[in-house]
């Protein structure tokens, strides 16, 4: 293409988006309310918490603030207390997403039956979901409290598996039982309802198909029902894991903040600690961005690796 | 799994013993906060633990529900839950009418925008949204509360709600359209009331999400008179460490309203997820 056509084809171009932007206008009234919010609470405070990343950051004169490039990354990463925070964070996600997923398989493979009280059940297994995160996280406290605890019980008076009450919430590694637990209890309604929409868009006659050439149940949910719902286990697979890395209430109200010595943060409790304990937004920020440009990869990594089309 | 042909009288009793012995492990905790807040004082810690009350008594409620403010607490939390599930539903349908429905330059990279908000844990926000809410005056308000909350549930619930608008057949917008029906007649007298399970789905999440959220109350709201439920349970719990009665007796009190929400609901629930974008 010659200069001349590229200098007399832009402002073409340029008019056809105008003008069909113009037909458009409608559209954009529909999205005006949305995005005017979305930008102002969500867009500009990400922009602005990657900048305030990169300074170290004077809180009563912004003006003031030093720009130390990536230093506060660098510092972080450095920090042991951080490093702790990840590990726990993994271990978090690594224990509770396979639990609730599994578990929750189980649940809505057994309510996808012809049951009397389905109704009940389904409602009976989500009350954890719609409860709020402080008030179950008050309910294990209280059930693994050390003095009179129902677990300490159960395990010492009832089982005879230990002689002498065990202290779930002192010790850092112990504290991850209840605080893991809990997430596993608190989550599995969620995961199964949504199977159990899946499951009830399987039709009927697929699976007696199956069973007319021969297929057992476990054959059947092995090379019928799972790769059907192959798409919407990848979904909870992708915002589990999200919300897994993003745990926090539990983790701060269980741990009053970190108790022992900062050896039991999540990487978000650390954070809000950083932040509004310390006053250290830079530093508060740049955890913030690590955990988010993690939690980006990996869902893209995920959604790549495990998506594929499936037809009915 | 197994087709009605196949079941036997033994895969009915196992199919209920897990389901039983399932709902023993979800109501255990629920069934300890309630007696708890039934015992009297002295038996918080009675050893053993015992899952009934020996004795049954009021008087945590009538403690905990005069104690510190707890009625405006609760009214707190109704007007802001209310205020952003009605705004929710508005505003998450206007754009998800937009994203399914409407041509326009833009749509593409703008409804990826917005499932950017999908990902971004929320409490990292919370710095420059405290500062944006100070500059427009929003704190220690109802409106600063239901705008944040508002915004942070736009993402899903307008993903949620473009995968139910999708599956409504074209031909009927056809037919308003040759009609001469105007794109808000459309969206206002056709698209939402065939919308309703999945209006009510984004109604329940919204509501409950509203009802929980403790990060953004905890940063947003430092006059006591605006607290909301869960800033006050946790704070309550904090002073009377060893009141465990009293704390039960006004989370169960919490925990009325989101039940009554979701047993009104919940037949449109599970048809609003699987017609939903929800399932992947």
């Amino acid at each position: 293409m010659t200069t001349r056509g590229m200098i007399e084809t832009f402002p073409t171009r340029l008019c056809t988006l105008v003008r069909s932007a113009f037909r458009a206008r409608m559209a954009y009234l529909f999205l005006l309310p949305g995005l005017a919010l979305f930008t102002l609470f969500v867009v500009y405070p990400m922009l602005y918490s990657l900048r305030i990343s990169f300074y170290d950051w004077n809180i009563i004169r912004p003006e003031r603030s030093a720009f130390v490039g990536l230093d506060n990354y660098a510092t972080i990463l450095q920090d042991p207390i951080f490093r702790r925070a990840v590990l726990n964070t993994l271990a978090y996600t690594l224990v509770t997403v396979p639990a609730q997923i599994v578990l929750a398989l189980i649940v809505a493979l057994l309510l996808d039956q012809e049951i009397r009280g389905r109704t009940f059940f389904r409602v009976a297994y989500y009350l954890p979901v719609i409860t709020s995160w402080v008030i179950v996280t008050l309910i294990f406290e209280y059930l693994f409290n050390s003095q009179a605890g129902l677990v300490n019980y159960l395990l010492r008076d009832v089982l005879h598996l230990v002689d002498e009450p065990i202290r779930w919430l002192a010790d850092p590694i112990l504290t991850m039982v209840p605080i893991h637990l809990l997430g596993i209890w608190k989550g599995v309604g969620w995961s199964a309802i949504i199977l159990l929409a899946a499951l009830q868009e399987i039709p009927a006659d697929l699976l007696e198909a199956a069973a007319v050439d021969g297929a057992g149940p476990w054959q059947r949910l092995r090379h019928v029902t799972l790769p059907l719902l192959r798409p919407t286990l990848v979904f909870l697979l992708v915002v589990l894991v999200i919300g897994g890395l993003n745990v926090y209430i539990s983790v701060l109200l269980i741990t009053d903040g970190g108790r022992p010595l900062d050896l039991t943060h999540s990487v978000l409790t650390l954070m809000y600690k950083e932040t509004f304990d310390r006053l250290n937004f830079s530093g508060g920020a740049a955890i913030s961005y690590l955990l988010t440009a993690f939690v980006f990869v990996i869902s893209l990594l995920q959604i790549r690796l495990l998506r594929r089309r499936v037809e009915y | 799994m197994l087709l009605p042909a196949e079941r036997k009288w033994y895969h009915q009793a196992a199919t209920y013993a897990l389901l039983i012995g399932g709902l023993v492990i979800v109501a255990v905790p629920f069934i300890y906060m309630v007696s708890t807040s039934l015992k009297p004082q002295q038996y918080t810690f009675e050893y053993p633990p015992r899952l009934l009350p020996s004795e049954v008594t009021l008087n945590n409620y009538v403690q905990a529900l005069s104690k510190d403010l707890f009625f405006l607490y609760f009214l707190n939390s109704l007007v802001v839950a209310v205020a952003t599930t009605a705004a929710t539903v508005l505003i998450s349908s206007l754009l998800a009418y937009a994203f399914s429905r409407l041509e326009f330059p833009g749509r593409e990279p703008l409804f990826y925008l917005l499932l950017l908000g999908m990902m971004i844990p929320p409490v990292t926000l919370i710095i420059p949204q405290f500062l944006v809410a100070k500059t427009f005056r929003l704190l220690n308000s109802y409106a600063g509360l239901v705008v944040v909350y508002v915004t942070m549930n736009l993402s899903m619930q307008t993903f949620l709600l473009r995968g139910f608008f999708e599956s409504i057949p074209s031909e009927l917008e056809d037919a308003v359209r040759i009609d001469g029906g105007s794109q808000w007649t459309m969206f206002w007298h056709i698209i939402l009331p065939l919308s309703r399970p999945g209006l009510a789905t984004v109604a329940i999440f919204t509501f409950l999400y509203s009802w929980d959220e403790f990060p953004w109350a905890h940063v947003a709201i430092k006059e006591t008179t605006r607290r909301t439920l869960p800033i006050a349970i946790a704070l309550f719990q904090n002073q009377h460490l060893t009141q465990w009665g009293q704390v039960f007796a006004a989370s169960v009190v919490a925990l009325l309203p989101v039940i009554a929400v979701f047993v009104l609901f919940q037949r449109y629930f599970i048809r609003g997820i699987a017609r939903s974008g929800l399932k992947g």
